[in-house]
């Protein structure tokens, strides 16, 4: 009882601490921090749908992200809409991918899942380095100025922070929904044991195929938000293997599988890479991805579950030892 | 890799115009050249292999691994001097090394646990290879000093760098031994006796943690020698790692996961398709290709062309 109070005083604290938090660090720079947390938070929370409740790790999930950011400056680039119109067709095209992969690969084991997923990405990145229409290496670039709202081009960050934060919301409130209904619980027993959940009855293959198209739908969302604020794409800031690769990282680092891990994976990433860049300049991207894969092996190695796992069992016995002392 | 591979067959191109019947010259050559280029790729490959069929896990580090045996053959050459002989062996003695090391203090612990952390575990550790490998020694291209098999060979008007032709019979020879090791030897059945069933093997008096260290360690040696072997005839920089990663998930794709000689047949199949579709559709394309088959395989025969299920 009482942890289910302060559990919702916290949330509700929380999230009003991220209302504010653009309103109190009014500089940039900080704006600027808290839309890449939001962007991070945003993808890892959609990989986390199929990577942590079901278990299939992606890691090859930025051809969903590229996909959601490469249509709509194609629908300006081709016809002049407002980029906003192209994020249905990103998730359309996003969903259809993810049935095509999923149908084959998992009936499989998690493996192949894996390998597909990374070689699929690559094979999309390459393709799209050489396709002229898609701008090929050199990308595609949004409206300058906006000719009207509609195009959603603000200077400010302050708009762009607000409507990341909507989606997260959202995104949010779908998990916490399907948590506790039957979905949810057909995933937590695939990842269980594949096995004992078919032998139960579960449609294990519907279930992971659902699992991954509503994370690709959401993932291709967060890549047109991406490119909503940048206002520009190439294949490696789309389909680059860096951008699964941080997914991955902020949700596992958090706690995969858990409704407010990535969130808090980001809370830790998102400032660590700002400071790591800021401390060693140019050269310091090299040094963030050597921390980032020390980080995943010493997560895969001593807490799989991520720090949420972590602070459920430490927690307790810390708490003990301060109300002895 | 991509842009010199296409350099090559340019300059394959323009020697042998000077000859007879130069288009059927020309094929030839990309084709013997694809061929020994698949065969360094056979002997990366069986070592993902092996892992696959001993433990049913994949390894996400093992281009990495290829990457690391490159630079350490580089490293050897340059503070040490020596032969091919001297970097091929130093290069699998030291990925032996790390891959005995990776398998005790890392895989041991996660093979156990969920798949998340199965996975996690070496893609991080590609990651913390790859781009300590950028950090030291720079995202340039580098390749050997000219070691003592520089020279060309003219073999009836194909002309082929007599460090292509070792490399690729070196490699090719490898793979069989690794073969016959494990098909024809007492520590090959007890490898493969382990992977059968670990507990048995236990009983039989095999320690399995022993034979899946051995196990990590031919596995990462094979890797770090098919690197020495790339080295003397091409250029890399620490992004090919990547590109090998993936080609050994074609490879043994193709060739059956878990089968040594499998990976032996497509190793060169996917070579030879590799230097086929540079050639004739442009550089760019080769990987394309090669992926294509790859996602086209996993929808058609996921246990592999050439694999039992």
């Amino acid at each position: 009882m009482l942890w289910q109070v302060r559990g919702r005083a916290g949330l509700g604290l929380f999230a009003a601490a991220l209302l504010l938090y653009p309103i109190i660090f009014s500089g940039p720079f900080y704006r600027d921090i808290g839309v890449t947390f939001l962007l991070a938070a945003i993808s890892a929370s959609a990989w986390n749908i199929v990577g942590g409740y079901a278990g299939q790790v992606s890691v090859g999930h930025s051809m969903f992200f590229g996909l959601g950011a490469y249509a709509p400056l194609m629908v300006y680039t081709w016809w002049g809409w407002p980029p906003m119109a192209g994020i249905p067709a990103g998730i359309l095209l996003s969903v259809g991918l993810a049935v095509a992969i999923g149908v084959p690969t998992l009936r499989l084991t998690g493996h192949y899942f894996s390998m597909a997923t990374i070689a699929v990405a690559e094979l999309i990145r390459i393709s799209v380095g050489t396709w002229a229409l898609v701008g090929a290496a050199i990308g595609l670039q949004g409206p300058a100025t906006a000719r009207g709202w509609w195009d959603l081009t603000f200077r400010s960050e302050l708009p762009y922070y607000y409507i990341f934060l909507a989606v997260l919301a959202v995104l949010l409130s779908v998990t916490a929904a399907f948590e506790r209904r039957r979905f949810g619980f057909y995933l937590r027993a695939i990842k269980a044991s594949e096995r004992a959940a078919r032998s139960l009855g579960v449609p294990v293959r519907e279930t992971k195929l659902k699992a991954l198209v509503l994370s690709a739908a959401f993932t291709a969302v967060a890549g047109s938000l991406y490119v909503l604020k940048t206002g520009f794409i190439d294949p490696d800031s789309g389909f680059g293997i860096i951008i699964s690769v941080q997914m991955v990282i902020v949700a596992a680092l958090g706690g995969a599988g858990t409704l407010f891990g990535p969130v808090v994976g980001a809370l830790i990433l998102i400032p660590l890479q700002t400071a790591t860049n800021t401390w060693f300049g140019g050269g310091g991207s090299g040094l963030t991805y050597i921390l980032y894969g020390g980080i995943i092996v010493v997560i895969a190695r001593f807490e799989p579950g991520g720090l949420f796992e972590m602070w459920r069992r430490v927690g307790p016995r810390l708490r003990n030892r301060f109300h002895a002392a | 890799m991509a842009n010199c591979n296409g350099r090559w067959a340019a300059r394959r191109r323009s020697e042998a115009q000077d000859e007879l019947g130069a288009d059927s010259m020309v094929v030839l050559q990309v084709v013997v050249g694809g061929l020994l280029l698949g065969a360094i790729y056979a002997l990366f490959s069986s070592g993902l292999t092996l892992i696959w069929g001993m433990m049913n896990f994949i390894n996400f580090a093992h281009g990495e691994f290829v990457m690391l045996g490159m630079y350490v053959a580089l490293l050897v050459v340059v503070w040490l001097g020596g032969g091919p002989a001297v970097f091929g062996l130093a290069a699998a003695v030291a990925l032996f090394a790390l891959g005995v090391a990776v398998y005790l203090s890392l895989i041991r612990h996660v093979i156990q646990a969920p798949m998340l952390a199965q996975i996690l575990s070496t893609f991080g550790l590609a990651l913390l290879l790859r781009y300590t490998a950028f950090w030291i020694f720079s995202a340039n291209f580098v390749s050997l000093p000219q070691t003592s098999l520089g020279g060309t060979l003219n073999l009836g008007g194909i002309f082929l760098p007599v460090a292509q032709l070792v490399a690729g019979a070196v490699a090719i020879a490898l793979t069989l031994a690794l073969h016959l090791l494990l098909t024809r030897t007492r520590v090959g059945s007890m490898l493969l006796a382990v992977a059968e069933d670990r507990t048995a093997a236990m009983l039989m008096g095999i320690r399995p943690d022993r034979m899946q260290a051995l196990a990590w360690g031919l596995s990462a040696g094979a890797a770090g020698i098919a690197g020495a072997l790339m080295a003397t005839a091409y250029p890399w920089s620490p992004s090919v790692g990547e590109t090998f990663g993936l080609i050994a998930f074609v490879v043994v794709a193709l060739g059956g996961f878990g089968s040594v000689l499998g990976s032996l047949y497509a190793g060169l199949i996917i070579g030879l398709i590799q230097a086929v579709s540079a050639f004739w559709l442009g550089a760019i394309y080769k990987d394309i290709v090669v992926y294509g088959l790859f996602v086209a395989l996993l929808w058609l025969r996921p246990q592999g062309l050439m694999g039992k299920a």
